[in-house]
């Protein structure tokens, strides 16, 4: 029973770390599905985080700092897009680029105003979003198991996580049962055949990155006005990597995202409830190899040996309109 | 999109544009520094005077030329091949592996040592690079992506091995015992006061004549050889590349090894050069300086010598820059290289139209 309660801490902050993977992943999707490779997810996370903290410090509320948060991201993602679509960059240039400026920006810009090296004030309380107590949280509770598990896996986690998880079917139905999804995937996959066909590869491409921003710019929200109550230089410490990651290790797939993000933020709350940790026959557990194991199953698949990721046709391609 | 872009000449493909473009990322920084409520031409001038104002300064902005140097070439080195080297970082990290074992644990007479340390850096920096140039050649495993996840395995596996094997079990901090003093790259303060030449006591190293000498060397590489033609006909066009004969899975590994190599420099200067022991993320992301040295000198050793230089001055002035005004933290060196990707990089045609149109006025215009 012990054993089984501390499976259960164990799982509950692995879907709390989960939810940023779960929001850039899915950004990352949308880009990069309609064609537009997307590395700067952890640029833009720090964009969203630091305008978030940023916005909720001056208002005091939660809410707006959302909206500026994701406001702001979806501003870089426009630049990203304006690069890889109508410049016809490199993508991982444009990418790179981004993750620099924003990880240099965000800290400048924070050092500057309230000159504690980047460190955005503490958050009072009520500019923080907080759990959310599902109904009959007592009653269900009660229950031996199943109330363990409504309590602390189901109930008890606030407004961006339901969103985050909500967002792996939508973001399937939206991909795999309208119009808009049919085609923004065939723009990742056959662009001239979509312009063919009058409709415009610019237009999907710039609407993905907009999707993009919206979500990867929530990612950061997570971080700095849920996760923690203030932002904190270089704080996403990877985490838009990760998710790019998970990306490729879900094949570019929706719901295969959604659990790849929960396996890579199970890992990651194993290795910090393993720190110092001592297992019988193996002595001290490297927690570096468990922080590493994401990376080292993302190379494993890429390479082939667990199945294939083949990337969208035309992701990372600009398309060029025939004169 | 309206008419087509007309070429435009040499000259201004060379020299304009990559002006321009560079022009546009630090007029960017001047808006930047004046949002924050500073003045720029101020802090262009402390920066300057930081960085090339008296020796010691000019020791420090060397001694950082000459990591971005080497990141630098070992980027455009997988340029040339077209390919993004985004683990130049890794790859040096671990390239200081094989320095500080050899430091630590093969005693060779003399400065022999501090040769073989030379080489086992750039042999572990290759053999890092070799596995994502293998899985992108052979199994067609996106290099962009492999390497930024070998970024973080390598992190993990030094910090793994930083404390726990190879720490100094005298020391509380993640880092191993000081390399005997054959096993060290003399510094120049050093070299040059036998000779009675008194030179501020800076980090600068033989590492950079290494520095150099590597850059002629890739240049010769690229340009001059059998090699380096097949590098830059798999980089231009790999499917021509195979019909003239050459493998490109075979370029694209020789390609990834030699720019792991030349990653390992960055240990080089760093492990060797300044530090004389390894430690924890020694790195500080002048892998990633690289990327904007080996795009702002256009993959030209020439260029990214010049841009390497450059980005020194930033690095050792911004460091004086951010003691004089404080709200400029070092991380304006960080938003100005990622201005320059984004406009010697990814936006690197935009400026193209308007600087066409400005020449073909000019050279409409009827002679007086």
């Amino acid at each position: 029973m012990q054993s089984f309660d501390a499976l259960v801490i164990i799982c509950a902050s692995a879907i709390r770390l989960a939810v940023p993977l779960i929001l850039a992943c899915l950004a990352g999707l949308w880009s990069e599905r309609s064609g537009v490779v997307d590395i700067g997810l952890e640029g833009k996370m720090l964009t969203g985080a630091f305008a978030a903290a940023a916005v909720a410090t001056f208002t005091g509320s939660a809410w707006l700092g959302l909206l500026g948060g994701v406001a702001a991201t979806v501003v870089v993602s426009l630049i990203h897009g304006y690069a890889s679509i109508d410049q016809r960059a490199n993508q991982i240039v444009s990418g790179t680029a981004i993750n620099m400026v924003c990880d240099g920006l965000t800290a400048l810009i924070g050092n500057a105003i309230w000159s504690q090296g980047g460190r955005t004030p503490q958050l009072p309380n009520s500019a923080l979003f907080h759990p959310i107590a599902l109904p009959f949280l007592t009653e269900i509770g009660a229950i031996p198991v199943l109330g363990s598990l409504y309590r602390n896996l189901i109930s008890g986690h606030d407004i961006l996580t339901y969103f985050a998880f909500l967002m792996a079917p939508v973001t399937y139905w939206t991909l795999y049962s309208t119009r808009f999804g049919l085609r923004l995937r065939a723009v990742g996959e056959n662009p001239a055949a979509v312009d063919t066909a009058g409709i415009s590869v610019r237009g999907l491409r710039y609407s993905a990155v907009l999707i993009c921003g919206v979500l990867v710019g929530l990612s950061g929200v997570y971080l700095s006005v849920s996760q923690a109550a203030y932002f904190q230089p270089h704080m996403s410490a990877g985490k838009g990597f990760i998710a790019l990651a998970a990306l490729v290790f879900a094949k570019w797939k929706p719901w295969p995202a959604l659990a790849t993000c929960l396996l890579f933020g199970f890992l990651d709350a194993v290795s910090i409830r393993m720190q110092g940790a001592h297992l019988p026959g193996l002595g001290e557990v490297p927690v570096q190899a468990i922080e590493a194991l994401p990376y080292i199953l993302t190379v494993v698949l890429l390479a082939g040996f667990i199945g294939k990721a083949i990337p969208p046709k035309a992701s990372g391609v600009p398309y060029v309109k025939e004169r | 999109m309206s008419s087509p872009l007309k070429p435009l000449p040499v000259w201004a493909d060379v020299a304009v544009i990559p002006l321009v473009n560079v022009a546009a990322a630090f007029v960017i920084s001047g808006l930047v520094v004046l949002a924050i409520g500073e003045n720029p031409i101020q802090a262009v001038r402390i920066l300057i005077v930081g960085a090339l104002g008296d020796l010691e300064g000019l020791g420090f902005t060397l001694y950082y030329a000459t990591s971005f140097i080497f990141t630098g070439l070992a980027v455009a080195v997988c340029f040339h091949a077209g390919l993004f080297n985004i683990g130049v970082d890794g790859q040096a990290y671990i390239g200081g592996l094989g320095a500080a074992l050899v430091g630590l644990y093969l005693p060779l007479p003399g400065y022999s040592q501090v040769i073989v340390a030379i080489i086992a850096a750039a042999l572990f920096g290759a053999a890092f690079a070799a596995i994502p140039g293998y899985l992108q050649a052979k199994r067609d495993s996106h290099i962009v992506i492999t390497t930024i996840m070998f970024n973080y395995i390598a992190s993990a596996l030094m910090g793994y091995l930083l404390v726990n094997g190879l720490r100094n079990p005298k020391q509380m901090n993640p880092e191993t015992l000081p390399f005997p003093p054959g096993g060290i790259v003399p510094q120049l303060h050093a070299l040059l006061k036998p000779l009675g030449i008194v030179w501020p006591v800076t980090p600068l190293n033989l590492s950079f004549f290494l520095a150099l000498a590597a850059a002629v060397f890739v240049w010769a590489l690229i340009w001059r050889t059998r090699l380096g033609y097949e590098i830059r006909a798999v980089g231009a066009n790999p499917t021509a590349a195979v019909y003239g004969g050459v493998s490109p899975a075979r370029i694209i590994i020789i390609s990834t090894l030699i720019s792991g190599a030349l990653a390992g420099g960055l240990a080089v200067n760093v492990i060797l050069g300044e530090e004389h022991r390894l430690i924890l993320e020694f790195t500080a992301g002048f892998g990633f300086v690289g990327i904007a040295v080996a795009l702002m000198g256009r993959a030209h050793p020439i260029g990214i010598v010049l841009a390497a230089i450059l980005f020194g001055v930033l690095y050792q002035g911004g460091a004086e820059l951010a003691f004089d005004m404080p709200k400029i933290s070092r991380d304006m060196i960080v938003v100005i290289q990622g201005l320059v990707v984004l406009f010697a990089g990814a936006l690197e045609h935009m400026f193209r139209r308007p600087v066409a149109a400005l020449l073909a006025r000019r050279i409409a215009q009827p002679p007086i």
